[in-house]
């Protein structure tokens, strides 16, 4: 009885720290945007305050069933995958170690990569019923920006799923804890795939081809607001802690405490922050050029290494 | 045993979303005249609105106030109101600059309107030809004010006497042909 309520607790746990951890880093990259552009910027606790005046609003307009569901269906998706993933390593000797492996040992990389596509499914669903021709476009490049850094991504999954010969996260984990060294090191290529697709997943500049606020008027999000909005922004700041912890736990060693979960977290989220601060926005055929350019040559670089 | 629907223990509450809302306005800026042009040095680095939590909102469902930036050509103000009435309330307009207020160098145009707040119900007028950046973040202070306050109701007062602000919407727009809001 006791295991499941430490079980429970550590859902929710896990759950709050990766809401809280995304939405700081989303309001900490709006300050760092603002200073590369010599101004000042809003506080770092700024996306917070937006995110509840989202959620005080009085009306919240929906245009049907699915445009009621998907938030929903996003945000059960973002919580769903933090459980897969694990937070920190496991048997670690923290006090608060025995939160975080929730459903560490129950899922693989393969189910993980279904699993994060369901969000870009609830969204385009609901982005259909609004009936908004801005959402549609944003949908369709959604979807053929996705075609472009899921190639590389995989590839670089599959090449270091072959040369470790398991296709677990944990898996992953205990051969990095075994060898020494971070996975980094060990596949290099595999790493620089993903490194070069990962901007594609965060969706900054130059791979803001969905949302482009000046051109789409912010794509499929165009008729959420309200409550909606608030939603789609929670669901958003987990699913950014997830990418982040996953890059973290497969090619970077994982974290042994929260302090260095976060150190790594950040460094690896300013870069497509950083890079985007200061790059115009791609075309979708220039982003699908450049996502199977180099990315999938290093990609294909790393299955000849790891099948070797 | 606490009652919730107690005056005392709703305030608690209403600090928290008086903040908020004060603190973080997604702007719909609707550029219909000269005014538009003080809109960018306000955003960027100049003057950086963003540090008060004011930012743009691409589309009138994501935004909190609706910046109207000088004259309104009956043409225009058919697809302001569109637009104001597809945003989610409470909202907020701001008048910006003379032609607002009284049509300003416009007031015997015999196409544009010369009184905004007879079509859409204004909270806070910021006076000039046209204001700097300087008034029109004085005139977000001022907002910031009424809605702490909680006398930035105009969306109410839109809901209230929506017969009186139709009929005058009606006047001036001949051909009335516009879908109708629950908002």
């Amino acid at each position: 009885m006791d295991d499941i309520l430490v079980k429970i607790l550590g859902a929710i746990v896990t759950v709050i720290l990766a809401f809280t951890v995304g939405m700081t880093y989303g309001g900490l990259s709006r300050k760092v945007i603002a200073r590369i552009q010599n101004r000042i910027g809003p506080p770092w606790y700024q996306n917070f305050i937006d995110n509840s005046k989202l959620l005080f609003k009085v009306s919240n307009i929906n245009h049907g069933f699915m445009q009621h569901v998907a938030p929903l269906w996003m945000i059960g998706m973002s919580i769903t995958t933090v459980l897969f993933i694990p937070v920190l390593i496991p048997g670690g000797d923290s006090w608060y170690n025995s939160w975080f492996p929730n459903l560490n040992f129950h899922g693989d990389l393969i189910f993980l990569l279904y699993l994060m596509v369901i969000g870009s499914l609830g969204m385009a669903l609901g982005a259909g019923q609004t009936g908004n021709p801005n959402s549609a476009i944003g949908v369709s490049r959604g979807l053929t920006q996705m075609v472009g850094f899921e190639i590389p991504w995989v590839m670089a999954l599959v090449a270091l799923m072959i040369q470790y010969k398991t296709t677990s996260i944990t898996g992953l984990m205990e051969a990095a804890q075994q060898q020494g060294t971070w996975l980094a090191f060990s596949s290099p290529f595999a790493t620089i795939a993903a490194l070069l697709a990962m901007p594609g997943m965060f969706r900054y500049s130059p791979f803001d081809i969905v949302g482009a606020p000046a051109e789409l008027a912010s794509g499929p999000i165009s008729e959420f607001g309200g409550k909606y909005l608030s939603t789609m922004m929670t669901s958003g700041s987990i699913f950014a802690f997830v990418k982040l912890t996953l890059y973290v736990d497969i090619f970077f060693g994982g974290a042994h405490n929260l302090v260095e979960l976060v150190i790594k977290t950040f460094i690896l989220y300013m870069y497509p922050v950083l890079w985007g601060a200061v790059s115009p926005r791609f075309r979708t055929e220039q982003a699908v050029k450049f996502f199977w350019g180099w990315p999938v040559l290093f990609g294909l670089i790393a299955l000849i290494q790891a099948s070797l | 045993m606490i009652n919730i629907n107690d005056k005392n223990s709703q305030r608690i509450v209403d600090i928290i979303k008086e903040y908020a809302r004060k603190q973080s306005l997604f702007i719909l800026a609707y550029g219909t005249g000269c005014g538009a042009i003080e809109i960018p040095p306000t955003m960027t680095s100049r003057y950086d609105a963003e540090r008060y939590g004011i930012r743009g909102a691409a589309t009138p469902r994501q935004a909190d106030v609706l910046l109207i930036t000088g004259y309104l050509a009956t043409k225009t103000l058919k697809r302001v109101i569109r637009a104001y009435e597809q945003m989610q309330s409470p909202k907020y307009v701001i008048g910006f600059g003379s032609c607002t207020i009284n049509g300003g160098m416009y007031w015997d145009s015999y196409n544009t309107i010369n009184v905004l707040d007879k079509y859409l119900p204004v909270d806070v007028y910021i006076n000039g030809c046209m204001p700097r950046p300087e008034a029109v973040l004085a005139g977000f202070d001022k907002l910031k004010e009424l809605i702490q306050a909680g006398k930035a109701d105009g969306w109410k007062h839109y809901q209230d006497n929506l017969e009186w602000y139709r009929q005058n919407q009606k006047k001036v727009i001949v051909n009335w042909q516009m879908p109708d809001y629950n908002w």
